[in-house]
């Protein structure tokens, strides 16, 4: 599928422009537009029977919140999924690249995928763009071997661990996990307790807001819950500052009718031509 | 500029004098994309990554057969270098793009899917060589 070229498929003259670009528009006074980030709050944990993943819904662009219900928590395969932090279009091009790459990895060896393969194949990508893919990845799922949760660095760097958080509330989400994690814990109560780590981050994190999205994996099933708790719903409007009709009395009324003369028709064609 | 291990950082090919150096459509500095023109300019990648990806492809073929030859002898990397010239050589007319099958084959790439299949695709480019000059300069008529 892929073409013996000589030069780079990513051409990089255009950095070099934006460098310049960059040194010079200060001094006019404008700003060179950002790119959208997820400044997020990510979790998962490993209960008794599989992996609870959660997300909040924020995506923001620099000050601006650019999207109050985004969807971070991406599908890589049936038994794997992936939330994702930091550039927007780089999580969600990674994932959608590894998820294929993994679809046709499974076609050839005829077995459900694992974790470990998905992750391997994410950090050996991240690794070789040395960061410069701005992808923080919480990556779980129920293969063969069982439950499985990895967080990915965007440098490439993975850690496999009972509990993990990622994004800008992340040690909000670390702090409710810290106080509250058990092993081999019942599926409410895993889920219970990633809901509360992403409205610590919520609550607490000016880049994580809106609404709670959790993905519940075990083997054989998978619970995308979206979404599974509003915890900021937008205010109802209590008063209304419009007048009914009748609210002024009429005291008295005077109608003069306005004489018009016809003084010419004509008729112009429209230039349908 | 951190101008230690400079050397590893410089590009692999020098332009040479006489030649603009800068140049891009029409031959001319291309002063929008590159700035003016200055030596730091041509002699230093525009990325840190560029070098890396350019020569991505050939560091990974040199890394397999390293490995090939030390696991089963010199033989093995020979006989697929082999394999790889002849298959680099089944190629279109000049100026069409080549879908490379055999050769992807070989590589076990035709199984997984890279930003080289999304980006910047052969097949999808805006420009094209000029037929008749191409093919007469690689039949050596021209």
């Amino acid at each position: 599928m892929h073409t013996d070229l000589s030069e780079t498929v990513i051409v990089f003259v255009s950095f070099f422009r934006n460098a310049l670009l960059e040194r010079d528009v200060a001094k006019v006074g404008c700003s060179l537009p950002g790119a959208r980030k997820t400044g997020t709050t990510i979790c998962g944990v490993v209960y008794k029977d599989g992996v609870v993943l959660g997300a909040d819904t924020r995506a923001t662009e620099g000050m601006v919140v650019a999207d109050k219900n985004c969807s971070k928590i991406h599908y890589i395969s049936p038994n794997v999924y992936c939330c994702g932090a930091g550039t927007a279009a780089d999580t969600e091009m990674t994932t959608q690249l590894i998820s294929s790459n993994l679809e046709l990895h499974s076609l050839s060896t005829n077995r459900l995928p694992r974790v470990a393969t998905a992750c391997r194949m994410l950090k050996q990508m991240l690794f070789r763009y040395q960061g410069y893919i701005g992808a923080a990845l919480v990556l779980g799922g129920v293969d063969c071997n069982g439950p499985h949760l990895y967080s990915i660095y965007p440098h490439g760097s993975t850690d496999k661990l009972p509990y993990v958080t990622m994004g800008s509330g992340s040690l909000a989400a670390m702090a409710v996990f810290e106080d509250r994690y058990k092993p081999d814990m019942e599926e409410e109560d895993a889920k219970r307790l990633v809901r509360d780590a992403i409205a610590a981050g919520i609550f607490n994190d000016l880049g994580s807001g809106s609404n709670i999205d959790l993905c519940v994996i075990t083997k054989g099933k998978v619970d995308y819950l979206r979404p599974h708790d509003e915890a900021n719903k937008k205010g109802v409007r209590t008063g209304d500052y419009k007048y009914k009709s009748g609210t002024t009395g009429v005291l008295s009324k005077l109608v003069i009718p306005l004489q018009l003369e016809l003084m010419e028709e004509s008729v112009q064609t429209m230039d349908t031509s | 500029m951190n101008t230690r291990g400079l050397r590893s950082q410089l590009k692999d090919s020098v332009p040479v004098a006489g030649l603009c150096p800068q140049a891009g459509a029409y031959g001319v500095p291309d002063t929008l994309r590159r700035g003016f023109s200055s030596v730091k300019n041509e002699l230093l990648p525009n990325h840190p990554l560029e070098l890396s990806e350019k020569n991505f492809q050939l560091n990974q073929d040199k890394m397999n057969f390293t490995t090939l030859r030390n696991i089963q002898g010199l033989h093995a990397p020979l006989k697929l270098q082999m394999e790889y010239r002849a298959a680099r050589q089944i190629q279109r007319l000049p100026f069409l793009p080549s879908s490379n099958l055999a050769l992807d084959t070989l590589r076990g790439t035709d199984e997984s899917i890279g930003f080289e299949d999304i980006l910047n695709d052969p097949a999808q480019c805006e420009l094209m060589g000029e037929p008749h000059i191409m093919t007469e300069y690689r039949l050596g008529v021209l």
